[in-house]
């Protein structure tokens, strides 16, 4: 063969086994040319992996690879809060974000191949691998007490199965807020409510005046219906309080309970009236929840209020200012008996492989620097009692961030916690269907018949 | 044919046979046996999973849904690609007319459903509008906007509208071929004979056709009943538009359901099994033609 030929085979073949390497999941493909030199190359394997490259001249250690729902801003904003890390440690962290996480993280699991670590949108899917098998306990490697300091003993109650610590609480929201624009409400002479009473006449008054009172967006893809969900538990919350709330969840009284049933009338009298939601039902099903508050900003006013958990400032149109261009009130009581209630829920961090430098990585995560990175950006509230109030950009999530530690009763998001089958399945549907037109007993029916096989295995 | 060492054959067809093997055979095999167990595939439960699979509401509306695509969708696909071959027979540009009608075959399953989001976007009526069949209904008709996904009347079709729109420029393909084996001279001694185009299209075209006919159908109702991707991707089984193969993939990927999600799989297959056999007995007689 001519050196010529040599050659293009020697490349050719080259060429292939770096696509090989490329599609067995190698992140890292190291090739050899002949001239005796190693060159290091990292590709990127799939669509949404992007790695972030050390800037130091710390020799490259590896990668972590994190599985989350985070896309867009939050993404950036996550990126920015590990690249101290990476700039300490020389561990580079790619970050893939998917909407279906629980289909591709089962994958990945069952498959043998999880990502290093994975920040879970609720504690049910937690509970869900720990029972699999499929999590690393944390305590076996990290100081459980600290980390009660740190975060509250609710906190890592949550994220525990079977005595057991199995996650780190990274980002957390209170849900039980009504986003409004004091400027709106300022000109048309609309007070903020303080019962629920008053709210719906201020609706009224608003419908009177010829506006729409609220926005509500109901659709996410896959997981179309969550918005909804909220509304249901904060209500559940304030007319049958915090211990039928827990047996709710628990599934110890059925979907079907009058005291359920009672909150979903007492949404469909908001959710089902044309006259009070912007784009009337059809609107709500076709809205996605990020695009929902955008009229409350639009001149005049396509809504004035938008019930809706803290971190939705971060798809707010940008330029705004918190406190002036947009506010918020707390949800007001139904019964006066249980107040106001606070809904909270959050992102779990757990992890799936354990080496050394997972380990390190999650330590860094539990601490508060990479927390206060975030916070500095807005539309992220920390657990962590050890991040200060004073990094938070703005009064308005400073009280956000205060009204989660100082709520007299919060439970944490009802669906998040109900296995995975009712409450990131038939509870989402049932709110599409109830919004879409189905009568309510065949709706609560639905979701009682799931609720009753997926609770018993 | 006689091979002098007939195990060569066999070597030679082994590693394919062992991917079949590995691949096809295994995994069938192993979803049926977890149909019988229970979620977490620990413990057997008989037929439980396949009593659920019957009678359940949810399942109720799968099958309806699915046997709506397989009558809407095949009837469709098919005599629109029946249509469209015939009449792409005499026109000038045929070529051009055939490959832009073929073009949605090029598209995944995926980037149509996305594609057909947008067509069928919905706004309230006071904003505007952006989806292209709402700017039709709305701009032109002057009506309120419909939730062509979210309304249960018309979700279904808007759906099986999208596969049509993907599938029937394969049809037409097929079906042109077997229409132009048909013998000239047999359709001129027709029309010589006195039939106008619609008797020598009912009378001649379409039994000559049979075989081809009959090999499209099948193939369409084997691909009809295994719809996922443009439910998926549009409404996600949402308002009642849920099919028997995006079920599955929830009750495993999502619910961690494993026993359910085997049994929807081995009723699909029975299903399938019968119509592909119709298919493979068709194409052999077709081959010996």
């Amino acid at each position: 063969m001519s050196r010529y030929r040599k050659a293009l085979a020697v490349l050719s073949i080259l060429l292939i086994l770096s696509m090989v390497l490329v599609a067995c999941g190698q992140k890292t493909v190291t090739v050899t040319v002949p001239v005796e030199r190693t060159v290091e190359v990292t590709v990127p394997v799939e669509r949404t992996v992007e790695v972030t490259v050390p800037v130091t001249v710390q020799p490259h250690k590896g990668t972590i690879t994190v599985m989350g729902v985070w896309g867009g801003d939050e993404r950036v904003a996550f990126q920015d809060a590990v690249a101290p890390f990476t700039k300490e440690s020389g561990i580079g962290v790619a970050f893939e974000g998917t909407r279906d996480l629980s289909a591709v993280l089962t994958t990945r699991v069952q498959a043998g191949n999880p990502p290093d670590i994975a920040i879970l949108p609720n504690p049910g899917l937690l509970y869900e691998l720990a029972q699999g098998g499929h999590l690393i306990p944390l305590d076996s490697f990290m100081d459980v007490d600290k980390v009660k300091k740190d975060y509250g003993q609710s906190w890592v109650d949550l994220a525990s199965y079977n005595g057991h610590l199995y996650g780190i609480f990274y980002k957390v929201a209170i849900k039980s807020l009504v986003w409004y624009d004091p400027k709106a409400f300022k000109a048309k002479g609309y007070e903020v409510p303080k019962t629920w009473d008053e709210m719906m006449a201020l609706s009224d008054k608003i419908v009177a005046d010829g506006g729409t009172p609220w926005c509500i967006g109901l659709e996410s893809g896959a997981a179309s219906g969550w918005p909804g969900t909220d509304w249901i538990e904060d209500i559940m919350l304030r007319t049958a309080g915090p211990q039928v709330y827990d047996k709710w969840v628990r599934h110890e009284i059925s979907w079907t309970d009058p005291a359920v049933k009672n909150a979903w009338e007492i949404f469909g009298k908001i959710a089902l009236n044309d006259k009070y939601v912007w784009g009337g039902t059809q609107g709500e099903l076709n809205t996605n929840f990020g695009d929902a508050p955008r009229p409350l900003f639009d001149n005049p006013p396509g809504c004035y209020m938008h019930r809706q958990a803290s971190f939705i400032t971060g798809f707010f149109p940008k330029g705004l200012k918190p406190g002036e261009d947009y506010d918020f009130f707390v949800l007001p009581p139904i019964e006066q008996k249980w107040g106001t209630p606070a809904l909270i829920a959050g992102d779990v961090i757990v992890m799936l492989n354990d080496t050394p430098e997972v380990r390190q990585f999650v330590k860094y995560l539990a601490s508060a620097k990479p927390q206060e990175i975030w916070a500095a950006k807005g539309g992220f509230i920390s657990a962590n009692k050890e991040v200060s109030l004073d990094v938070y950009p703005d009064a308005l999530t400073r009280k956000m961030a205060k009204a989660i530690t100082d709520a007299k009763i919060a439970r944490f998001d009802g669906s998040d916690m109900m296995p995975p089958a009712v409450g990131a399945g038939a509870f989402w549907t049932g709110i599409l269907d109830y919004v879409g037109g189905t009568d309510l007993d065949t709706v609560l029916q639905d979701i009682e018949a799931a609720a009753k096989d997926a609770y018993k295995k | 044919m006689h091979w002098r060492k007939p195990w060569a054959a066999w070597l030679y067809l082994a590693p394919a046979l062992l991917i079949v093997l590995a691949y096809l055979v295994y995994p069938t095999v192993a979803t049926f046996y977890y149909s019988f167990l229970d979620a977490h595939s620990e413990h057997f439960v008989g037929l439980t999973n396949y009593r659920w699979v019957f009678t359940s509401r949810a399942m109720h509306i799968a099958f309806r849904n699915n046997l709506l695509w397989i009558v809407v969708f095949t009837s469709a696909t098919v005599g629109l690609g029946l249509v469209l071959a015939v009449m792409a027979d005499r026109v000038r540009y045929e070529s051009v007319v055939k490959s832009a009608i073929f073009l949605p075959m090029a598209i995944s399953f995926v980037g149509a459903g996305v594609i057909w989001l947008f067509m069928y976007a919905y706004r309230p009526a006071n904003a505007p509008q952006i989806g292209v069949l709402n700017a039709i209904w709305v701009g032109i008709f002057h009506n309120h906007p419909v939730g062509w996904l979210t309304t249960r009347s018309v979700n279904n079709f808007a759906l099986i509208a999208v596969g049509v729109w993907i599938w029937t420029g394969f049809n037409m393909v097929i079906l042109s071929a077997a229409y132009k084996n048909i013998p000239r001279e047999l359709l001129e001694a027709a029309r010589v004979d006195g039939a106008n185009e619609w008797k020598v299209f009912w009378k001649i075209v379409l039994p000559l056709m049979k075989p081809t006919l009959a090999v499209v159908v099948t193939t369409m109702i084997i691909n009809v009943l295994k719809v996922f991707d443009i439910v998926y991707v549009m409404t996600n089984g949402n308002y009642g538009t849920e099919v028997l193969a995006n079920r599955m993939y929830k009750e495993m990927f999502h619910y961690y359901n494993f026993g359910r999600a085997s049994a929807i799989a081995v009723v699909l297959l029975l299903a399938i099994i019968p119509v592909m056999l119709v298919n493979n007995r068709r194409f052999r007689e077709q081959e010996a033609l």
